[in-house]
């Protein structure tokens, strides 16, 4: 029943691997970019907060899927942008890590935000009396209590980020949904048997992260 | 105006936010000027690109709202059926029987951890399979069965939170009066969680529509999304279409997050509910996620 597995035809795990990849560069990404937004969002200058909460409003409500075929089809076809470029298949993954970091950025710096929320005003007060400004309040006393506390949303959307890889498959990055469409067209006889294949890929990505960084999440959460 | 993060700012305070203000002006002015000059060497900004939007009224009847109409059948399809089997799932993952309790546990786990786009692909090979569904009403099958799964699955979180956040005196007084568990579950505790998860269950809306696009791409749903190769093959205006349509899909998720933020704000007000509102599944990325992630009250 498994032997399309045996086959050597397809090459699951390397489409597995190109979904990790996807994932953690996109998350990497999409963490820094999500943090300077948060930063714009909660600083004193008006139009910097202004430009955070159009963005934010503006690409949230984008389907992902409308934003990784912007850029292929938008920035790379029309614009020639290749992002440093080499072949289709290299400017595809770097183009869908783009889109992946613009959408999810907007999640992070929403998560980021509650967790500044969560931070308590006499520390920041406190800060302020000893004579720190603005750009030390935020990143020596607020940003990491807000960290800590906000790692549990931030798993989500970690998780949540790794599901929305597939995405990429609408540009035609080589990971698992396109590999899966590609293998139920061709082992039409054993559809169930290839879904659960790459079902089982995917909660074996997501139910460890959930697990490990839930596990974080209790061990470094500030005690007040 | 002052915040946690910097006092009421005094004369030498707004004299350095002018300057930041300045600097980010003109580094935003920096972008757009590169973005604009590189789309108007490729002819993107050409009137002719544009135009067509305002003055030919068949992009519209022929291609943009058919498409929306599309995009709103399969989200409002896939959320009159998610949301009753959800409510399902989700009552069902309370129940004192563990043999309903935990398969049923294992089954939303199972469905909330595969991306829908898969669940799409694959709804769509088994139709295949099946040929049951004639192939040009596939597609939006295998959308709504995609939607559906993945959805009914959030959706059983999210009224399992609504009923857990009911204090339990609830609960406790419903069984001192004689209530049976059915009864407490359908008059008692049903309710009350359903007016505070009414703004989750709203912000969902949003994330299915916007997953409907997957649809589009993928599928050949012919969508909203979809469209955007239909007007491009026709006008060739690949860049101001994806920017029409992105207007489009930005300006019906807006009102409906406006709106469960309105209601959210409301209920919080309400006197008649416990004020409990259920926070949208801030878990997903790919929620609408207004009401969702956290805001301090």
């Amino acid at each position: 029943m498994f032997d399309f597995l045996n086959s050597g035809q397809y090459d699951v795990l390397g489409a597995f691997w190109v979904t990790v990849q996807l994932t953690l560069y996109s998350a990497v990404g999409s963490l820094i970019w999500g943090t300077a937004l948060a930063g714009m969002r909660v600083s004193p200058v008006p139009l910097m907060r202004a430009f955070g909460t159009a963005y934010v409003n503006i690409v949230r409500n984008i389907p992902l899927t409308l934003l990784v075929l912007g850029c292929s089809l938008g920035l790379y076809q029309t614009l020639s942008i290749t992002l440093g470029g080499g072949t289709s298949k290299e400017v595809g993954f770097r183009l869908a890590i783009l889109g992946l970091i613009a959408y999810t950025g907007t999640f992070v710096c929403e998560a980021i935000r509650s967790g500044i929320n969560t931070v308590p005003v006499g520390q920041a007060e406190a800060a302020r009396a000893l004579g720190l400004s603005f750009f030390q309040v935020l990143t020596l006393i607020v940003l990491p209590q807000a960290f800590r506390a906000v790692i549990a949303p931030l798993t989500n959307v970690l998780i949540a980020l790794t599901k929305n890889t597939t995405v990429a498959a609408t540009i035609g990055v080589a990971e698992a949904a396109l590999l899966m469409k590609e293998m139920l067209e061709n082992e039409s006889d054993a559809i169930f048997a290839v879904f659960a294949v790459f079902a089982l890929g995917f909660v074996l990505l997501t139910l460890p992260t959930g697990l490990l960084l839930g596990w974080v999440a209790k061990r470094v959460a500030v005690k007040r | 105006m002052s915040s946690v993060l910097y006092d009421t700012p005094g004369p030498k305070a707004k004299a350095r936010n002018w300057i930041y203000t300045g600097v980010f002006l003109v580094l935003l002015a920096l972008v757009m000027w590169w973005a604009l000059s590189l789309m108007a060497e490729k002819n993107q900004l050409d009137a002719d690109k544009w135009a067509p939007f305002v003055t030919d009224s068949q992009i519209w009847t022929t291609f943009l709202l058919p498409g929306l109409g599309e995009t709103l059948k399969a989200g409002l399809i896939a959320m009159v059926i998610a949301l009753p089997l959800g409510a399902l799932l989700g009552i069902a993952r309370l129940s004192d029987h563990a043999w309903i309790r935990v398969p049923v546990g294992t089954v939303v786990e199972f469905l909330r951890a595969i991306p829908v786009l898969m669940l799409m692909i694959f709804s769509s090979a088994l139709y295949v399979m099946l040929g049951t569904v004639s192939s040009d009403l596939r597609p939006l099958y295998a959308v709504v069965t995609g939607l559906v799964l993945y959805n009914a699955s959030v959706i059983a979180e999210i009224v399992r939170a609504g009923i857990l956040t009911l204090p339990r005196g609830q609960t406790d007084a419903a069984k001192a009066i004689g209530m049976r568990k059915g009864q407490i579950m359908t008059y008692v505790l049903v309710p009350q969680a359903v007016t505070a998860m009414l703004p989750a269950l709203v912000s969902q809306l949003v994330v299915i529509l916007k997953d409907t696009a997957l649809g589009g791409a993928v599928l050949g749903f012919a969508d909203l999304m979809s469209m955007n190769r239909q007007i491009s093959a026709n006008y060739s205006n690949t860049i101001a279409t994806m920017v029409v349509i992105a207007l489009i899909y930005i300006a019906v998720n807006f009102a409906l997050t406006t709106f469960a933020s309105w209601l959210e704000g409301r209920l919080r007000k309400s006197q008649k509910g416990t004020g409990a509102v259920v926070a949208g599944d801030v878990a997903e990325v790919d929620a609408g996620g207004a009401a969702g992630v956290g805001q301090a009250p």
